[in-house]
């Protein structure tokens, strides 16, 4: 930035104006009225977003008596980890008062069978669709990607009728079941959409050399589609350690996902509210995703770019 | 190289850097009112940064941008009295035609009357009159970038800026328009500046060549010129097609001077040296064309002659490329396209040393 | 894999098709098949346990005659118009100030979407401390010294869904954002040379040439937005129960309620089937216009 103009003052009238005037880049000013805009909107913006965070994360490190004593931005002047130890311990949701850990460990045994049945059961629909078209099958799609948009409440009840059938109703493995079937049209989107993108020649060389329908989709198409699957994992992870709905309405109270039973911590009317407690209990229940979220990145954003389907 | 006097713009060591990166290095060209000029070069050349830079699309790093006498490095692009016309052609999807070509100017706050005879203009120049009420979508490629040089056209401006304009088209078309935008120059008399890595499209087009490698202006001339006497390997290389024939040997020191390289010596008194004569035993790199090149009975008049064999035949229509070993490398040569040769057939080569380039090995440049 | 003789139809590309079995079954049995069951127990007088008594409309009449239920139909009219409008304006500023080249715009990315990682729960639970009014916002203004402050949407009838909406805009903008943002990124860069060089300022150019050219990526937006909007239940659930009262009720908790608690099936299926029939209404010509110009998807 050493050569820049000194002399500001335009050469006159036309013909050969040399050494002087503008030269190098346009200066500008770091704080221009174009980026005090920007920057402060966008810090504005983005203090708005951390703020409920910032909260969550000093009450919970408050005791009650500063909480009721004082203001929920100040930073706690004492700092406690009892409400999380007590959220995740011994906080009581109806008679049982083994705390958030019971919920936590329900999440953990509904999750990873969910995200696993559903992954596979999707990317081999998906390679089918992509790769071995029969008449009829895009029908089936295409009732699937519409079934995507219908409200749940259309169809939890004979779902329950079904699993009450099957003997499932209640149980953990009965909500997995759920989880599959409603991570299968937007899961099914994903890797029928990858796979086509994927050269039809690779798929033409493998049948040429003899392989058929589960040899080329385990030895070609899943080695070569690991980012689809890191994709589909995380927005599997989030999305049915999220979920409210189908935890509430498929399992019973000692199989709560931690949602249900987090919810039920916060609301209860019993007894006095802990508030550092219930923001313990609810950092804790959003920590799974939100760590996912912040090791992941821009895959997440790509997940999520897909999975918007599913609304 | 005659200095211009009052050039239409003119370009004063500019630079171009991100961080650590040049993309152009103290680059000066000053161009004349009413130039074709036509910036040559391999993708990353920096031809189209330049071309930006001169836009006002870029800001310099260093140095200064004039056009008409007016200094404008600083200057936004609307004030630089440029119009542009991109690769993508850039229209904007959802007005009609008529709209592309009118919203710039509206926007100005143009008076209706003027804007309408402008497009009117503009329209029968480029005979898209009956195109004005379509959108871009329902237009083949070449009226969209008709239509893209019309938005150029509509600005009244003194120099116009083609990024690629023809590379998105098919070889029918770009040829076709490449014949269309002779002719525009030919009648608006304008200051272009096109940047293109096609050597035909610069041949065709330009009153002078600029052609560029890593942010540099390797050569600076008219056509033939650039041509016939390549300043270095590279532009000899980037230029013509098929390629020049490039022989690696030595210099070879006596009154005459000669060339030498496995079993072959081209005597080099017919050959014009540039200011850099080189030394004895300095290698360096001998350059023939393939329409240079004489066969049979026509080589026996050549200077320099050769026997060889018939290795590969390459018929390409118009004419022939027949590829034989010199000094036990890869040589080409052109024929007319009636000549029968087959391979393993004995011929006889012959070339003019005048009509070759020497290039000093180690650093590129002509000798 | 060589065949000599001709298999017969059906067991042609077999693996596929016994691969298919799940989607077969779910779109056929769960998605069909559960959609029409409900439909056709709408009509039913179905209490706790579902029979097949029609009483036609009957569960229709009831419905739309049930003070909760015209409760959740406003509000979730209402929080529906400020979610597209706010997601919608908020989502596309963001996206175009982060398209602006700046500093840190990964940062700022992360910080806009992280809420949408949390489940509405989560958010719901966030949003009733921050709006609590003893502790919450309204407590700390007050104890700077305007005691007159008032800002208690969670207990204040007439304006809590709007404070619901405050928690679903919090969580769900970062989306848009992004579909925004990768809106924007897949514009021709030459477009905005061209408008520069045209002369043509920034906010005509957004409005008059990128905006109509993302119609495609605002449409699916709206159809993301909208199928979400209709599903609105769990941060209801965590951030006020429906209340006070009944003033935060939404369609999706009618439904539940009714069939979970009431004991009133057949009122759970009319009011689920009216909550069908609004997102066909969204769905449909969407999906007519996005697809219906091409058989293959």
């Amino acid at each position: 930035m050493s050569d820049q103009a000194v002399s500001l003052s335009a050469p006159s009238g036309a013909g050969h104006a040399d050494a002087s005037g503008p030269s190098g880049p346009k200066p500008r000013h770091i704080f221009s009225r174009r980026n005090i805009f920007l920057y402060g909107t966008l810090i504005v913006a983005a203090l708005y977003y951390l703020l409920p965070l910032y909260v969550m994360i000093v009450t919970s490190l408050k005791g009650m008596p500063e909480i009721r004593l004082g203001n929920i931005f100040s930073p706690p002047l004492e700092i406690t980890f009892e409400p999380w130890v007590k959220a995740w311990s011994t906080a009581c949701t109806g008679l049982n008062c083994d705390g958030l850990s019971r919920g936590f460990w329900n999440s953990v045994r509904i999750t990873v069978p969910s995200v696993i049945l559903s992954i596979a059961i999707a990317s081999v629909n998906g390679y089918a669709l992509a790769n071995w078209r029969f008449k009829g099958a895009d029908t089936f799609f295409i009732i699937l990607i519409v079934g995507a948009f219908i409200p749940y409440q259309v169809m939890i009840y004979p779902i329950v009728i079904i699993l009450r059938e099957i003997g499932l109703y209640g149980s953990l493995s009965g909500l997995v079941i759920v989880h599959s079937i409603f991570g299968m049209p937007i899961l099914t989107l994903l890797f029928r959409n990858y796979f086509t993108s994927m050269p039809e020649e690779l798929f033409r060389a493998a049948r040429v050399d003899g392989a058929g329908f589960w040899g080329i989709y385990l030895r070609i198409m899943l080695p070569m589609s690991l980012p689809i699957f890191v994709v589909a994992v995380i927005l599997q992870v989030t999305g049915i350690w999220n979920d409210f709905l189908f935890g509430v309405v498929y399992t019973r109270p000692d199989t709560y996902p931690m949602t249900v039973q987090l919810n039920n911590i916060v609301n209860s009317v019993q007894g006095v509210k802990e508030y550092n407690v219930n923001m313990a209990a609810t950092i804790l229940t959003g920590l799974v995703p939100l760590v996912i979220y912040f090791i992941s990145g821009r895959l997440f954003v790509r997940g999520i770019a897909a999975g918007a389907v599913k609304g | 190289m005659a200095e211009i006097a009052n050039p239409s713009v003119s370009i004063q060591n500019v630079s171009l850097n991100y961080g650590a990166v040049s993309v152009l290095q103290t680059l000066n060209l000053d161009i004349a009112d009413g130039e074709f000029i036509v910036l040559l070069g391999p993708s990353g050349c920096g031809k189209s940064t330049l071309l930006n830079c001169i836009a006002g699309l870029l800001d310099i790093s260093k140095g200064r941008i004039f056009i008409k006498g007016k200094n404008v490095t600083w200057e936004e692009p609307k004030d630089r009295g440029i119009g542009m016309v991109f690769q993508s052609y850039a229209l904007y999807p959802q007005m009609t035609v008529e709209k592309n070509l009118s919203f710039g100017l509206r926007v100005a706050g143009l008076p209706k009357d003027e804007i309408a005879k402008r497009i009117a203009r503009a329209a029968e120049i480029l005979q898209i009159e009956p195109l004005l009420q379509r959108k871009p979508s329902a237009l083949s490629g070449g009226q969209r970038q008709r239509v893209a040089i019309g938005r150029a056209l509509v600005r009244d401006v003194d120099v116009f800026l083609f990024d690629e304009p023809l590379s998105n088209l098919d070889a029918k078309l770009r040829s076709e328009l490449r014949v269309e935008i002779k002719l525009l120059h030919r009648r608006l008399q304008n200051t272009m500046i096109y940047v293109t890595h096609d050597q035909i499209e610069a041949m065709t087009l330009a009153d002078r060549i600029a052609v560029m490698k890593g942010g540099v202006i390797q050569q600076l001339d008219a056509p033939q010129t650039i041509y016939n006497r390549p300043v270095n390997r590279f532009v000899a290389g980037f230029l013509g097609s098929p390629a020049m024939n490039f022989i690696e040997g030595q210099l070879q020191a006596g009154d005459v001077g000669a060339f030498t390289t496995d079993g072959v010596s081209i005597p080099l008194d017919r050959y014009e040296f540039d200011k850099d004569r080189g030394s004895a035993g300095m290698p360096c790199v001998f350059g023939i064309r393939p329409e240079h090149v004489a066969f049979g009975d026509a080589a026996k008049a050549m200077p320099f002659t050769a026997e060889s064999a018939v290795e590969i035949v390459e018929p390409m229509g118009s004419d022939t490329l027949v590829w034989t070993k010199l000094g036990g490398r890869n040589f080409s040569f052109r024929v007319e396209a009636e000549k029968t040769l087959r391979t393993g057939d004995p011929i006889r080569i012959g070339f003019d040393p005048a009509r070759a380039s020497l290039f000093d090995t180690q650093s590129g440049n002509r000798l | 894999m060589s065949k000599s003789e001709r298999p017969s139809r059906l067991f042609r590309n077999l693996n596929a098709k016994v691969a298919s079995i799940p989607m077969i079954l779910t779109a056929l049995v769960v998605f069909v098949g559960g959609t029409a069951w409900t439909v056709l127990y709408s009509f039913t007088n179905s209490k706790l346990l579902p029979r097949l008594n029609f009483v036609g409309l009957d569960q229709y009449y009831r419905l739309w005659a049930t003070p909760r239920w015209l409760v959740s139909i406003e509000n979730l009219l209402i929080y529906g118009v400020i979610s597209l409008v706010f997601s919608l304006v908020i989502g596309f500023i963001l996206a175009a100030l982060l398209d602006q080249k700046i500093r840190f715009e990964d940062t700022f990315r992360t910080i806009f979407l992280y809420p949408f990682a949390l489940s509405f729960i989560v958010t719901g639970l966030v949003w009733q401390w921050l709006l609590n009014p003893d502790f919450g916002i309204q407590g700390v203004i007050r104890n700077l010294g305007w005691t007159s402050f008032a800002f208690d949407p969670l207990y204040n009838s007439s304006i809590v869904i709007y404070g619901i909406s405050i928690a679903a805009l919090w969580q769900g903008t970062g989306l848009i954002m992004c579909l925004m943002l990768a809106g924007l990124r897949g514009i021709d860069e030459d477009i905005w040379k061209a408008a520069r060089v045209d002369g043509i300022p920034m906010w005509k150019t957004y409005l008059f040439i990128i905006i109509p050219m993302m119609r495609p990526v605002f449409i699916t937006t709206l159809v993301i937005i909208a199928s979400g909007i209709v599903k609105v239940y769990d941060l209801v659930v965590a951030q006020t129960s429906g209340g006070p009262g009944i003033a935060s009720e939404v369609p999706a908790k009618y439904v539940y309620d009714y069939m979970f608690f009431a004991q009133n099936l057949g009122q759970g299926f009319a009011a689920s089937t009216m909550m069908l029939l609004s997102v066909m209404i969204v769905i449909v010509p969407w999906a007519y216009l996005e697809f219906g110009g091409r058989k293959r998807v």
